[in-house]
């Protein structure tokens, strides 16, 4: 899995924080940091929750082999 | 700037009288942009009191619209019916800059949400606290009175919305009724409507400066302060920077965006609901198993609940609050092969894209299921699923009002039942103002619930 971000769309509302904070830090106003590009399956869950709770679609998942 | 040589769009057919389509606009809005689509395809255009508007739709110009900076697309200009209500010097919306530095401790970042969870659960216990029997309630007097409390506590303090009764959700219902398309050709028109606003705009600047007396009056404030607080203690050349009439125009501002959208959505999730038993009795279901695993009403608003989420999702795709999008063109444009003036409006419309086919197969029904997995019709259709619009403007709200349909929920469908009071078809949207709101009466009947545990 590999995180997409639209840095245009990207707002700093924090939602991925809060779904996912060892992967995302958003600065107020954004754009959001991506901490770790490609998460382990671990974190594959809070990842998913993190891109359907954006509320500017500003993130999305590359599927990776 | 490069001169556009492309020709106008296709202007729909039905212009009438010196304001083109403004009187179909006020009476069938959503037919007026449905012929444009069907007669001219994806850009199209009417006659909005002399302005050119040019309406998109489709994937792939709403992606062009919501993405195109407000350089070019102002949309500060393009609602000349909200100025009267907010009054001077409060705009709409912020440029996106703006946005970005508004959102630093805003209340709706995602750290916040649990307290606004606690705070709306509440409210709603409240609202209900004096219910018994069987009796009926309308559905938009009851949610626009509720979500007037959640929206001033959550965004200006529970200080504030303590000192609020139901006189205040009645005078900002007569500001949401101010909103003739008539603005168009004159935002202070001679017309009862309009009359209305400015007069209760008057009435809640006497109600927010009585309440700014009670706070002279109690003397500094102590750890409940709150925004209204913080605006009184902000002097200028050691007098108060801002009047009662100033603060009662940002708190209207404040409270605008979160109101009749979410009053609206909470009622038409409620109704779809109930002509679809089956829907219904699957989220009470839902809901149910949540109950019973144990947890706070505030906790659950913030997990994942998707049967209640579809539902609320394809209430707000199959009745967008907001129903034309716009933006004023600043210079010559090219969309879509046609020229758009410079000053003319730009629009996208929810009412529109929400029920493209394919995009939303079968897209008069309500289907919730749509959201669920592989479906997920939202996530697939970033761009023509657009009931908080896209792009930079889109809703800021959006996640807030999500979790704030979920506690409502929580509450209502633990302790009552309800079922439609009147007949199925007879629920409908009152489109004759800009601000879209359900046409009384909507009625719907109200009964304890006795929960087999």
């Amino acid at each position: 899995m590999k995180i997409a971000v639209d840095a245009d769309l990207c707002q700093g509302h924090a939602m991925c924080e809060v779904e996912a904070p060892e992967v995302f830090r958003a600065p107020s106003g954004g754009p959001v940091d991506v901490l770790i590009a490609e998460p382990g399956p671990d974190l594959h869950d809070a990842v998913t929750a993190a891109v359907k709770y954006c509320p500017t679609r500003a993130l999305s998942i590359e599927e990776t082999a | 700037m490069t001169t556009v040589t492309a020709p106008p769009p296709p202007m729909v057919s039905g212009a009438a009288g010196e304001h083109g389509h403004l009187e179909e606009l006020r009476h069938d809005p959503i037919g007026l942009m449905w012929r444009v689509h069907d007669e001219c395809g994806q850009v199209g255009a009417f006659e909005l009191a002399g302005r050119t508007v040019v309406l998109l739709s489709g994937a792939e110009l709403n992606e062009w619209y919501f993405r195109t900076p407000d350089g070019l697309l102002d949309q500060a200009a393009a609602y000349p019916f909200m100025t009267p209500i907010f009054g001077k010097g409060v705009v709409f919306d912020a440029p996106p800059e703006r946005r970005a530095e508004m959102l630093k401790n805003s209340a709706l970042r995602g750290p916040q949400m649990k307290g606004h969870a606690e705070v709306i659960a509440a409210e709603v216990e409240r609202m209900v606290a004096d219910w018994s029997g069987e009796f009926t309630i309308d559905l938009l007097d009851f949610f626009a009175e509720l979500t007037i409390y959640t929206s001033s506590s959550c965004l200006i303090g529970k200080k504030f919305r303590d000192q609020l009764d139901d006189r205040f959700a009645a005078l900002y219902h007569d500001l949401e009724r101010g909103t003739d398309a008539i603005a168009y050709v004159d935002p202070y028109a001679p017309i009862e409507s309009f009359r209305r606003r400015d007069e209760a705009r008057v009435e809640l600047v006497k109600l927010v400066e009585a309440i700014m007396d009670t706070r002279v009056a109690a003397g500094p404030p102590g750890d409940d302060a709150d925004l209204l607080d913080l605006l009184m203690s902000v002097m200028a050349d050691g007098k108060p920077r801002f009047t009662a009439d100033e603060i009662t125009g940002m708190f209207i501002g404040t409270m605008f965006a979160g109101h009749h959208t979410t009053s609206g959505t909470a009622a038409w999730t409620l109704i779809e609901l109930l002509r679809q038993p089956d829907q219904m009795a699957a989220v009470v279901a839902e809901l149910d198993a949540l109950y019973d695993a144990g947890g706070e009403v505030s906790f659950q608003a913030l997990r994942e609940i998707p049967l209640l989420e579809a539902a609320i999702k394809e209430a707000l795709r199959l009745h967008p609050p907001l129903i034309l999008l716009l933006r004023a063109a600043t210079e010559d444009i090219e969309v879509g092969g046609y020229l758009v003036r410079k000053g003319d409006l730009v629009a996208a419309s929810p009412a529109v894209s929400n029920r493209l086919t394919p995009d939303f197969p079968d897209a008069e029904t309500f289907d919730p299921s749509r959201y669920l997995e592989p479906r997920r019709e939202d996530d697939r259709n970033p761009w023509t699923w657009i009931p908080f619009g896209g792009g930079k403007h889109r809703c800021v709200g959006a996640a807030f009002a999500v979790m704030q349909l979920k506690a409502i929920f929580l509450v209502l469908l633990r302790d009552y039942r309800f079922e439609l009071a009147q007949p199925s078809d007879s629920y409908r949207n009152d489109h004759s103002k800009m601000v879209v709101q359900l046409q009384q009466p909507c009625a719907v009947t109200v009964r304890p619930r006795e929960r087999s545990t």
